[in-house]
């Protein structure tokens, strides 16, 4: 076993003390011990954003007098003898009023509903906006097309009338990293129609293995990645079957 | 004096300062045109392009009268003078006279009589607003407006030429970072920032000095220093009136920050509708630059300090400290979680020092004669002073500083001269959008930060909007969440989707279809919208609503229970009528924009209602007041009349 050398702060989560790394966000720590925190906008790959609100839990410390403080667990990071319960009354209130408000804004949105009802809300309070999509502004695949590199999806306008669209369209390389994503399958795509993959109004074409026959992914994701990680193209002309494949070959070769 | 001025060493320009008041001393006359907003308007510039060439005509004629121009007589354009309502405003140094409401075609009388013969103009004079009556008043020192002020963060508004660097310097400019540099080390200077009691003037409130100290405790090489001149509240322009009337002031307390922290880049953000503010703080930046004030070896001390003008987009929020330090490094401005403070990681992850413009205004001032003197205006907790723009429903609106913890009856009543037509005082609203409505029975209460908050509204950056009996408070509480669903960055949920939700709530009231259940929601949103949202502008977006509703809940439960707008202002619960005292005079028939009044000459008039569409001409232009309000069955324009002024 490797040593751990990271810092240690004590904290303790709905009861139960944990020893927890220094540097790290309530929720991960939570979600570390199996204390399960519900988000949206939280994707463990990129950088906190602190946007769905629902994630919000109740600290307070020894020395605050009974005094509590309402916070976003993605963002606040663990310090010692930190207090925090994920269950209080005020946070279930503050979960609620939110999942209400997405409830009105995303009415048509099966994610959004399932967690809604785990809150008791069946239908939202609230007016429901028209012509809803399910998109709730999580701005996840705005962020992951920013950490590929593409950066071809934007938020646009601000306050309730906010979106998210591709301004360029030749900035969008296909990937699908966008609508993969998406915690609310917000971002349509249909792929294998007339043998082209269809996302964000645009046709990209779909460049498949030469041994399998797969579909791997559109000429400009292939030029983009190769580009990026330095890899030489043909490494991205294979399809994860293929490569499984050739790596058994090789092993069984090291072996005998 | 010379234009291109250049200061090797502290020594030098405080011999320069010696000389140009010297020469000032000559100076018998000055007439000081006002060039703030409100007189730019109404043709500030061009009255004083007048003067001056009715002055090149005179020349001769003024030389025999002892009023050589440059020397013994100067006309010059200056900042907002304050009193906004009385423009454009001229005024004469040393006499005090005051002209108001001066129109161009005046210019040629004003020198001709009142700088060659002494002469006053009687029909330019400003007509007191007390209650005793009209009085005509000749010195701006005996006007209650300004008798009753202090001013601290405005001391050189309406004195100085922006653009003169001579004479802000005549003015005691540029002593206050001299000393400090010259007499005091950096610590010494937050010490005493600290001691003064200084706290920030763009809303929250927080001790300065703490500030300067905290950001100078983190270990990292490089420190930011930045002015938040993004100043967006509807009806504010205190900064405003700071950038474009004295923005070397502005440049003075950077440069003592700078100094004090030992920051070698700073920038002030200037919001994109004051295109007049770059303009004179570009001037400024030029100026000192060449003058050994900006740039490297400052004054020959080795100090290095660049400063760069940046502006902002046009959004409200960018005002937030974090959506700003975002939209200077290019990205969108929207604001981030501040469970690390931006005095440790600001701008670009570096320690940030961030202050309001006003903030940095009172700095010199608070080194120049020291922090008790500041310490020893205003309560304890709350020094100093305050510039507030009263706006609304006041007689005097315009641009006033005093000392902290004076009395919002104070402000309204005495500075303010009282409610417009003598109506009745209903609220004041303070802090701009994020702020709340105090009724009347607030009006004694001391205005300062703490005072403010606990009674559910804020000091903000210093709007105080009034309102008179005929302002509808749901009306009003609907019309902030408008702005602010037009400026909330739409980042996290409870702030663009609550807006929207309480906007719908409060149109439905307003529409008359509101339900008692109606109110419960809203208190349930604004509360989330209060503890859950991102950033201080979510947070504080419900108070608006809140305060209304606190104060004003039987205006609620009127529109709500009987379909009635006491206020006579929605137009949904409103209908107007025209009783039988009518003269049959014809206007408003002819003036309805409908043709939706019938009636002969002097015969009574009546109002079709099917074709009403509520606009209210018909009500204005009566020259008899005989067409009526009607809301819930009631008449609600001709209740009693009960002043609540002193």
């Amino acid at each position: 076993m490797p040593k751990d050398r990271s810092e240690k702060v004590r904290v303790t989560i709905d009861g139960r003390s944990i020893d927890a790394e220094k540097g790290k966000s309530i929720l991960e720590v939570a979600r570390e011990c199996g204390i399960e925190i519900p988000s949206l906008c939280y994707h463990p790959g990129l950088e906190s954003f602190g946007a769905c609100r629902l994630c919000v839990v109740e600290i307070t410390k020894p020395g605050w007098e009974g005094w509590k403080k309402l916070v976003t667990s993605c963002l606040y990071p663990v310090e010692e003898e930190l207090i925090i319960d994920t269950r209080s009354e005020e946070v279930r209130e503050n979960r609620s009023v939110v999942l209400d408000l997405l409830l009105a804004r995303v009415p048509e949105s099966d994610v959004i509903r399932q967690l809604a009802a785990e809150y008791g809300i069946h239908d939202t309070s609230y007016t429901k906006r028209e012509d809803a999509d399910t998109c709730i502004m999580c701005t996840i695949c705005v962020r992951v097309c920013d950490a590929i590199g593409a950066n071809a999806i934007a938020t646009l306008s601000r306050g309730p009338d906010k979106y998210v669209d591709v301004p360029d369209k030749d900035a969008c390389i296909g990937c699908l990293a966008c609508a993969l994503s998406c915690p609310t399958n917000a971002i349509p795509f249909e792929e294998f129609v007339n043998g082209k993959r269809k996302i964000w109004g645009r046709e990209f074409d779909l460049v498949y293995d030469e041994i399998s026959h797969e579909p791997i992914g559109t000429p400009e994701q292939i030029d983009h990645f190769a580009e990026k990680s330095g890899l030489p193209k043909e490494y991205f002309l294979k399809s994860d079957k293929v490569r499984k494949k050739e790596t058994a070959v090789t092993f069984a070769r090291v072996q005998f | 004096m010379s234009a291109a001025l250049s200061f090797k060493n502290p020594e030098a320009l405080l011999a320069y300062a010696e000389k140009v008041k010297k020469y000032r001393q000559q100076r018998t006359m000055e007439i000081r045109v006002c060039a703030g907003p409100g007189c730019i308007a109404r043709g500030g510039r061009e009255i004083f392009s007048a003067i001056k060439a009715t002055i090149e005509k005179n020349k001769k004629e003024l030389k025999k009268k002892n009023l050589e121009v440059g020397v013994k007589f100067e006309a010059k354009c200056t900042g907002c003078h304050g009193l906004c309502e009385a423009g454009p405003v001229v005024t004469f140094e040393p006499s005090k006279l005051f002209y108001s409401k001066v129109k161009i075609k005046d210019a040629e009388e004003i020198v001709e009589k009142t700088v060659l013969n002494d002469e006053i103009i009687k029909r330019l004079l400003f007509k007191s607003c007390d209650s005793r009556g009209g009085d005509l008043i000749k010195k701006y020192t005996d006007i209650r407006f300004y008798a009753l002020q202090t001013k601290v963060a405005l001391r050189n508004v309406g004195v100085v030429d922006p653009s003169n660097l001579d004479d802000f310097i005549a003015e005691d400019g540029f002593k206050a970072f001299v000393k400090a540099l010259t007499e005091m080390s950096p610590d010494d200077v937050i010490e005493e920032i600290e001691k003064s009691g200084l706290r920030g003037r763009g809303g929250a409130g927080f001790s300065t000095g703490k500030k300067w100290r905290s950001a100078k405790r983190v270990k990292q090489d490089r420190v930011w220093i930045i002015c938040n001149g993004d100043e967006g509240d509807p009806g504010a322009f205190m900064d405003r009136a700071i950038m474009e009337g004295d923005p070397y002031s502005v440049i003075e307390g950077l440069l003592i920050g700078a100094y004090a922290l030992g920051a070698t880049d700073g920038f002030i953000y200037v919001r994109h509708e004051y295109p007049l503010a770059v303009k004179h703080l570009q001037m400024a930046i030029n100026t000192l630059e060449k003058a050994g004030l900006l740039g490297k070896n400052i004054l020959g001390t080795g100090m290095t300090f660049n400063l760069k003008i940046s502006r902002g987009g046009g959004a409200f929020v960018c005002g937030e400290s974090s959506a700003l330090m975002r939209s200077l490094e290019g990205k969108v401005g929207e604001p981030r979680a501040k469970y690390i403070r931006s005095v440790e990681k600001g701008l670009l992850d570096q320690p940030t020092v961030l202050n309001n413009v006003e903030t940095f205004t009172c700095v010199p001032a608070i080194i120049d004669k020291g922090s008790s003197w500041f310490a020893s205006i205003g309560p304890k907790s709350s020094t100093g002073t305050k510039a507030f723009s009263l706006v609304g429903k006041v007689k005097n609106t315009g641009l006033v500083e005093v000392p902290m913890g004076r009395t919002l009856r104070e402000i309204i009543f005495d500075i303010g001269g009282g409610i417009i037509d003598d109506r009745p005082f209903k609220a004041v609203q303070t802090g701009g959008p994020s702020g709340g409505c105090l009724p009347v029975d607030k009006l004694d209460l001391p205005v300062d930060f703490d005072t403010l908050s606990r009674a559910g509204a804020m000091m903000g950056s210093g709007g105080m909007i009034v309102m008179d009996d005929r302002t509808c408070m749901v009306d009003i509480a609907d019309y902030f969440i408008r702005f602010l669903i037009g400026e909330s960055c739409g980042k996290c949920v409870p702030c663009r989707e609550g807006l929207r939700q309480v906007h719908e709530l409060l149109d439905r009231i307003i529409r008359g279809d509101g339900e008692l259940d109606d109110l419960k929601k809203i208190d349930r949103l604004c509360h989330t919208m209060e503890v859950a949202s991102l950033c201080a502008l979510g947070k504080s977006a419900p108070y608006p609503v809140t305060s209304t509703i606190k104060y004003f809940r039987d205006e609620y439960m009127a529109h709500i229970e009987e379909k009635k707008c006491p206020a006579g202002v929605c137009k949904s619960l409103v209908k107007y009528d025209i009783n039988k005292d009518c003269i049959g005079c014809l206007i408003c028939k002819k003036q309805c924009p409908v043709d939706a009044i019938s009636g002969e000459n002097k015969k009574l008039h009546v109002i079709d209602q099917d074709k009403c569409i509520v606009c209210g001409i018909c009500y204005e232009v009566c020259p008899v007041d005989t067409v009526d309000i009607i809301s819930g069955g009631e008449i609600v324009n001709r209740r009693e009349l009960e002043v609540v002024n002193p």
